[in-house]
């Protein structure tokens, strides 16, 4: 069900600072094709974008000691994860499971803003048209991961479902059912 | 182009009242629109004037006519709607509820507050017996353009909103009745201590709207002058002046002048400030990013 | 009769969800500037909106199409293009404001249900039953400055159909006839579809300081732990004579969940929900609570209690002016 912004978990500090030291150049690259999977998979959520569908995005997970840069390229994405603050039409910020859980439909954003769990800056119409093309597209994480995980799909889900479960964060899209 | 007075906005004492629609015999406007626009607990304290005003500007040359309330809910505004027609002259249409009341065929005015936004609704209105349309204040002049030529084929005649702060929202809730901690039924009329509305201002102390009872208006003064040659060449035929007031028949002077061409829109713009020192203006509505906006930017040097 | 629930979708996922928590009636717009909630990365494409239509039609619900702004002047033909394809997309009634659409649709599309939208500030009998008798619309969306027994006292002088809002947003201003947004941004409910639009607002926090502005003013300043509304012109913080704060209305919601039972013996038809701008998970939890409310309501079991307190997370809750002490 729709959590309450009061119980969003934070990412444990102990576990950021092995991310304070490692290269992102990798990550990066892993997800700029990650989202392109998702990009060739969901065509309306650009469609959805409309005139914000060059906008540079940068998401902010404020437990994290980094920030991701998303490039929509009018459904051609490149996501750039860099140390400390980076330049962007629009910023979206707030703990990393609050930024996943609006993506998976577990939070309503504008409740998530309105409790200051969410803050956004700059573009305010640009940061409103990805959150509503991202709610229409019912993305699931997991699901997508998995797929990319060819013979390892069933232990991806797996090893997902169990971190979901440890930390309360919405890797994936809740069934309907759990929605109540 | 001529000049049409609006019914005023603002609640006025019945003293005030009756000069200011006494004073308007003498100024050059061509029509005079009364009655009670905004609150119908206001109407009581000046009702009795209203026959010898409208004798009095009917003597002096004057078209008048009687406005609608704005916002019709009570079974006594329902009446007092109703009741309207029976005073022989046309009645201006400013809340459509006004419409059911009129006897089929009698020629009517249309009001600021009526959204006649485009050419099926003012066909429309005239259909049904429209004469005359003072468009809503909002409207960009092109739309403007399109209007008074739809109008001109369906020989209904067009005003714009010339001069005064504009009229933005219209509610259930007594905004005055509110800030004095009371509700609009116990409201002690204290919308009456401020005969052009209340300054609201933001945060930061920047005037921004102006609280009448259950109206909000803009806190700049609407002035079309740098536009009274466009509206003519669109075939306005008249501006709207709305009462204010403070110095009122000599905007009604200035705006005269302007459209007989014995001045400019520059020289106007500057004797309208001096005619109010503390006004601000815009024609943002008109022609501009947004209806704050004024032409001439802020303020208007005095010549 | 269960008193018809009538959910907002501002995007086919939205449709969706509403439809499987029980609403039986979902209301959406074009992705223009016909309809209210013109919004950035919200609202139907044709294609979208006849899918749309079939899966609400293939679990029994009602679709709604709201082409609810004034048409522009000069460029008449976009609404009526959206009124004929809400037709063509087996849309059950169109929701409309502006007198001239409706005369157009009245004659070119005789066959299409016509409902009268809460733009059009319909707030007395009178002018109802002169919209049913000029127009032929079946049922009006009332406008929000009216209390319960004067909605009763409409209902008693009309067969037109009753729509009331229970939850969501609340316009303060009479809807339809405002145009303080305008004024500041130049782009207005009645005009453009939005009202203090995303495209003229800007944040700036500093030291837990949250400024929020629109068009330039400023709207709201919270503090640290505050929490922080979207500035909607007349629900900022001005100031006037001696007093400032929430001159107009506070930053509240709607909620006359409580209200159901007086609103069914007010013979109000249909309950309708605001919120085409918020996601799929709140359309859908609001939507299944008020479906429980009023099927309790139907099987003459009590209410539910305080189901929607957490979705309005940061803002009280108001019943608006359907109790007289608002005005």
């Amino acid at each position: 069900m729709p959590q309450s912004p009061a119980m969003i978990p934070r990412f444990p500090q102990v576990a950021t600072y092995p991310l304070r030291v490692l290269p992102f150049a990798p990550l990066s690259a892993i997800l700029t094709a990650f989202s392109r999977k998702i990009a060739q998979k969901h065509p309306g959520m650009f469609r959805r974008l409309g005139e914000h569908d060059h906008t540079r995005f940068v998401l902010d997970p404020t437990d994290l000691p980094f920030v991701i840069c998303l490039e929509p390229n009018g459904g051609n994405p490149r996501v750039t994860v860099t140390r400390g603050r980076r330049d962007g039409a629009a910023r979206i910020a707030g703990p990393l499971a609050a930024l996943l859980g609006l993506v998976h439909g577990a939070y309503d954003g504008d409740a998530l803003f309105f409790s200051r769990d969410l803050v956004i800056e700059g573009d305010t119409a640009a940061a409103l048209a990805l959150r509503n093309a991202v709610d229409d597209a019912e993305l699931d994480f997991a699901q997508e991961l998995s797929d990319l995980s060819g013979p390892l799909a069933q232990s991806m889900q797996r090893v997902l479902a169990l971190i979901e479960r440890r930390t309360g964060v919405n890797l994936s899209r809740p069934e309907e059912a759990d929605l109540w | 182009m001529d000049l049409t007075a609006g019914p005023t906005q603002f609640f006025w004492s019945k003293d005030r009242w009756l000069k200011f629609y006494t004073s308007l015999a003498d100024t050059p406007v061509a029509r005079v629109v009364l009655g009670e626009l905004v609150c119908s607990k206001r109407l009581p304290f000046y009702q009795e004037h209203i026959s010898e005003a409208i004798d009095t500007l009917q003597n002096a040359g004057k078209e008048v006519a009687l406005t609608s309330l704005a916002l019709v809910t009570l079974k006594r505004e329902r009446k007092l709607t109703a009741d309207l027609v029976d005073m022989g002259l046309p009645v201006e249409v400013n809340d459509l509820s006004t419409l059911p009341h009129l006897p089929k065929g009698t020629p009517f005015w249309v009001g600021p507050l009526v959204n006649v936004y485009n050419e099926g609704t003012l066909a429309w209105l005239a259909s049904l017996g429209a004469t005359r349309v003072c468009l809503p204040p909002e409207l960009p002049l092109e739309s403007v353009e399109v209007l008074s030529k739809t109008a001109a084929d369906l020989g209904v005649a067009v005003e714009v909103w010339g001069h005064g702060r504009l009229p933005l929202a219209i509610s259930g809730r007594c905004y005055h009745a509110r800030l004095h901690g009371r509700t609009k039924d116990n409201c002690q009329f204290a919308c009456e201590d401020d005969p052009d509305g209340l300054e609201v201002k933001t945060l930061e102390g920047q005037p921004f709207m102006t609280m009448n009872g259950v109206q909000t208006l803009s806190d700049t003064h609407a002035a079309a002058v740098y536009q009274t040659d466009t509206l003519a060449r669109a075939g306005v035929s008249a501006l709207r002046l709305s009462p204010q007031s403070q110095g009122f028949p000599a905007i009604c002077a200035a705006y005269h002048s302007l459209l007989q061409g014995g001045t400019t829109a520059a020289t106007t713009a500057a004797e309208l400030q001096s005619l109010t020192p503390d006004a601000r203006f815009s024609d943002g509505f008109l022609q501009g990013a947004c209806g704050a906006d004024w032409s001439a930017g802020q303020p208007v040097p005095v010549e | 009769m269960v008193m018809e629930i009538v959910c907002p979708a501002g995007t086919p996922a939205a449709l969706r969800a509403a439809v499987k928590a029980g609403a039986h009636t979902v209301y959406c717009g074009f992705a223009d500037e016909t309809n209210a909630r013109n919004f950035p990365g919200l609202n139907f494409d044709r294609a979208e909106m006849r899918e749309g239509v079939a899966f609400a039609h293939q679990h029994g619900a009602k679709v709604l199409v709201a082409i609810n702004t004034f048409p522009r002047a000069g460029h008449e033909a976009i609404w009526h293009r959206a009124v004929a394809d809400a037709e063509n997309c087996d849309a059950d009634a169109v929701i409309l404001a502006d007198a001239g659409l409706l005369a157009h649709t009245a004659r070119h599309h005789p066959g299409l249900r016509r409902h009268l939208s809460v733009q059009a500030a319909a707030a007395n009998a009178d002018v109802i039953n002169y919209y049913a008798e000029t127009f032929g619309v079946k049922r009006v969306v009332l406008p929000r400055v009216l209390s319960v027994p004067e909605i009763a006292a409409i209902n008693a002088e009309t067969e037109v159909e009753t729509e009331v809002f229970v939850f969501g947003g609340l316009c303060v201003m009479a809807e339809g006839r405002c145009s303080l947004s305008s004024y500041a941004t130049g782009k207005s409910p009645n005009m453009n579809g939005v009202c203090s639009p995303a495209s003229h607002v800007e944040y700036h926090e500093e030291n837990g300081v949250l400024d929020a502005r629109l068009g330039g003013y400023i709207i709201h300043r919270v503090n640290k732990g505050e929490a922080a509304p979207y500035p909607t012109l007349c629900k900022g913080c001005f100031s006037a004579g001696e007093k400032t704060g929430h001159l107009f209305e506070d930053p509240v919601s709607l909620n006359a969940e409580k209200l159901i039972p007086q609103l069914q013996k007010a013979g109000v038809t249909a309950l309708k929900i605001e919120g085409r701008q918020r996601s799929r998970s709140y359309v859908a939890q609001v939507v299944r609570n008020f479906r429980a409310a009023v099927d309790a309501l139907d099987a003459g079991r009590p209410l539910p209690e305080g189901m929607l307190a957490r979705l309005s997370e940061g803002q009280a809750m108001t019943t608006g002016a359907y109790k007289k002490t608002w005005r």
